[in-house]
């Protein structure tokens, strides 16, 4: 049997995958098939679910009644959650490489000692739980909050009368919230990639006559592609299902997707709704991601023989 | 133009210690360096000769003093506005591009039209023989091959002066042979100054019209391959540079350049030439190269001489090299095998007394104190 065991390689492999296949077949594949069968059944009169098989969830989703397809019936609330989760989800990853890649850029050209404290500061803020910091934002940004309090006190100190600005409950406010949620999931993967690169490189397009701008323009940024790649990855995906940033600092103005599936759940008593929809939410990532992926890849490294 | 390629006028460059103690890597250095000249810096790691390049090429600026080319002071001007073209020790070649996009980055980044790119790229990689691997990518390539994209990407701007630091110190020993006779005949077929740093003698020596041999930041010696071989202005230069014996002794006398020593450890006078303005009295070192010495069975007629006793005998194919015992100091010597024979009385052996023989004009007599 162990003799076995060291000569036959594939069954080695086997063994060294059991124990995750076990657990992913367990608490992903198998919920994942639930939810389907479920998002074909109909909601009970008790908030259960009578098993079916009727498109009626995701008719409703595409904003069609049950039996009635006419124009008359549509309504594009469910597209518009949909349409507004895709649009803040690219928002936020495009406002966060902006962000992180000036600073990733900084901490690997810091000295070599530095970056590690530098990094080490990146993630301090990783230390107190997320629905908790998220509540901080919301201690600065609402009408009372640290922000309008400011403000308030400049105008008067200046004598001017001062209307606290509505900041909390807006889109903008979960824009900030998830930028600032995700921001050390791009600066990580960008910095490693920046930190790669071989200094010499730099040298070389300046030996060659290239500038400053040009330099960056034509070696950086093409050899840090891959981090910004991986960094989109890691903050589009969880973006497109996050409801807690939302939920707190979006209030009932800003209704995502992810908080659409949650209260189908816990107020609404319809899981058969709330599992077409994350049905429908894990379709539109895969679909993004697939194309994207297509075009730039996982954000493997280019490889330095 | 100017006669001079690079001129470093009394150039130093100052660095922190991580320690915070200032250290000069350059110290008071002044070269002038011709143009169309094959000009090597050789030294051992920490010289200063790679801190000298990047000087010349403008990845640092001088502390104090003047990098100087083609007339034109340097100042502080940043390296893409300097006519002067680098090939790095790892090659530094862009991964993300085709070796075309590389040699051709130089010229796209002085806007040439895009006709002219195509028709000069093609020139320098014919020239490095890489023709026809233009969309290669340089991990698709071999060590020898990836040097020559960089020689191509180097010399397709036609720099005035092109600078290579240690570039063939990644490749094995038969390719960089092959390459330095590659090098040499590009650089007679280009007529570009080049500036070479190596830490390899002989490397220097096959390849250089002129060698500056550096130590801890300043240059000892410049000259031809030839002067710095066979005249060696100190002892360090004589020792760094190919194999020496050295023996101390005392000067007995002096005649313009010759000067007889007597040397304590084989208890004779020996006569050689020395060209630093030596005095009687004066304690120096001799330097005779192994290759100089001559080993007979027999007294040689008519040339001074001394015993010996073979010690140690190691056969190396071209050349068989002996450790003689020769009154209390041990002396290197090199056989040339001229004869081919498998007759083993035809190489000394261990324990075989044995006369050593050298002439003057082999025995060069050192300064003994010397800051290196």
């Amino acid at each position: 049997m162990l003799q076995q065991l060291r000569e036959n390689k594939s069954l080695q492999g086997a063994l060294l995958i059991l124990p995750t296949m076990v657990f992913m077949a367990g608490l992903l594949i198998i919920p994942l098939a639930l939810t389907l069968v479920i998002s074909f059944g109909q909601r009970g009169p008790d908030g259960g679910v009578i098993f079916t098989f009727s498109l009626d969830n995701y008719i409703r989703l595409i904003g069609f009644q049950p039996g009635c397809l006419q124009p008359s019936c549509f309504d594009s609330l469910y597209l518009q959650i949909l349409w507004r989760s895709l649009t803040l989800a690219f928002q936020t990853t495009v406002l966060v490489i902006l962000l992180a890649y000036p600073l990733s850029y900084f901490i690997a050209r810091a000295p070599r000692k530095r970056r590690t404290t530098l990094l080490f500061l990146v993630l301090v803020p990783l230390w107190t739980n997320f629905v908790i910091r998220v509540y901080a934002w919301m201690m600065i940004l609402r009408t009372q909050g640290v922000i309008n309090g400011v403000l308030g006190w400049f105008a008067g100190l200046l004598g001017l009368t001062f209307t606290p600005l509505e900041m909390l409950y807006t889109p903008g406010a979960v824009l900030v919230g998830m930028v600032y949620e995700f921001l050390p999931f791009m600066i990580l993967p960008i910095y490693t990639s920046l930190e790669k690169i071989d200094p010499s490189l730099y040298e070389a397009a300046a030996d060659l006559g290239a500038n400053s701008l040009r330099t960056f323009l034509r070696v950086t940024l093409p050899l840090s592609l891959p981090g910004m790649v991986a960094g989109t990855i890691l903050v589009f995906i969880p973006v497109m299902g996050m409801f807690v940033v939302s939920d707190l600092l979006g209030g009932r103005q800003v209704i995502l997707v992810g908080n659409l599936i949650q209260r189908q759940f816990l107020d609404a008593r319809d899981p058969t709704f709330g599992s077409a929809a994350s049905l429908i939410l894990m379709a539109m990532t895969l679909v993004v991601t697939y194309f994207y992926t297509r075009k730039f890849g996982f954000g493997e490294e280019i490889v330095t023989a | 133009m100017s006669e001079l390629a690079v001129e470093l006028r009394d150039v130093v460059k100052t660095f922190q210690t991580p320690e915070g103690t200032p250290v000069n890597a350059v110290d008071h250095v002044d070269l002038q360096i011709q143009n169309g000249e094959f000009f090597s810096m050789l030294g051992s790691s920490g010289c200063g000769k790679t801190t000298s390049l990047r000087m010349i090429a403008g990845f640092e600026w001088p502390t104090s003093g003047e990098v100087v080319i083609a007339g034109q002071p340097q100042g502080h001007k940043p390296p893409f506005q300097r006519p002067v073209n680098t090939v790095f020790q790892n090659y530094a070649l862009f991964q993300h591009m085709t070796v075309f996009d590389n040699v051709a980055f130089g010229l796209q980044m002085a806007k040439r039209p895009g006709d002219e790119i195509t028709r000069r790229v093609g020139e320098a990689l014919e020239m490095v023989k890489l023709g026809g691997l233009d969309k290669r990518y340089p991990r698709q390539l071999s060590g020898g091959q990836q040097q020559r994209v960089a020689l191509a990407r180097a010399l397709v701007n036609r720099p005035q002066v092109l600078l290579l630091d240690e570039p063939l110190g990644a490749l094995d020993q038969k390719l960089r042979k092959e390459m330095q006779v590659e090098l040499k005949l590009l650089q007679k077929e280009v007529g570009i100054t080049f500036i070479f740093v190596t830490h390899d003698q002989e490397e220097a020596l096959s390849m250089s019209d002129r060698i500056a041999v550096m130590s801890l930041g300043k240059v000892l010696q410049i000259g031809s391959p030839v002067e710095i071989y066979e005249r060696p202005n100190c002892r360090f230069v004589a020792d760094f540079i190919g194999e020496t014996n050295f023996l101390e002794g005392q000067v007995r006398a002096v005649e313009a350049e010759k000067v007889v020593v007597f040397v304590p450890a084989l208890d004779a006078e020996l006569a050689g030439v020395g060209y630093q303005g030596f005095h009687n009295g004066q304690r120096v070192s001799l330097s005779v190269r192994p290759e100089k010495i001559h080993l007979t069975e027999q007294p040689p007629d008519g040339q001074k001489s001394f015993p010996v006793r073979v010690t140690q005998v190691s056969y190396i194919g071209s050349d068989t090299r002996v450790l003689v015992q020769a009154g209390k100091t041990t002396l290197k010597v090199a056989e040339q095998n001229k004869i081919s024979t498998l007759d083993p009385d035809a190489y000394f052996q261990n324990g075989e007394q044995a006369f050593a023989s050298l002439t003057p004009e082999n025995t060069l007599v050192l300064p003994l104190d010397e800051v290196p």
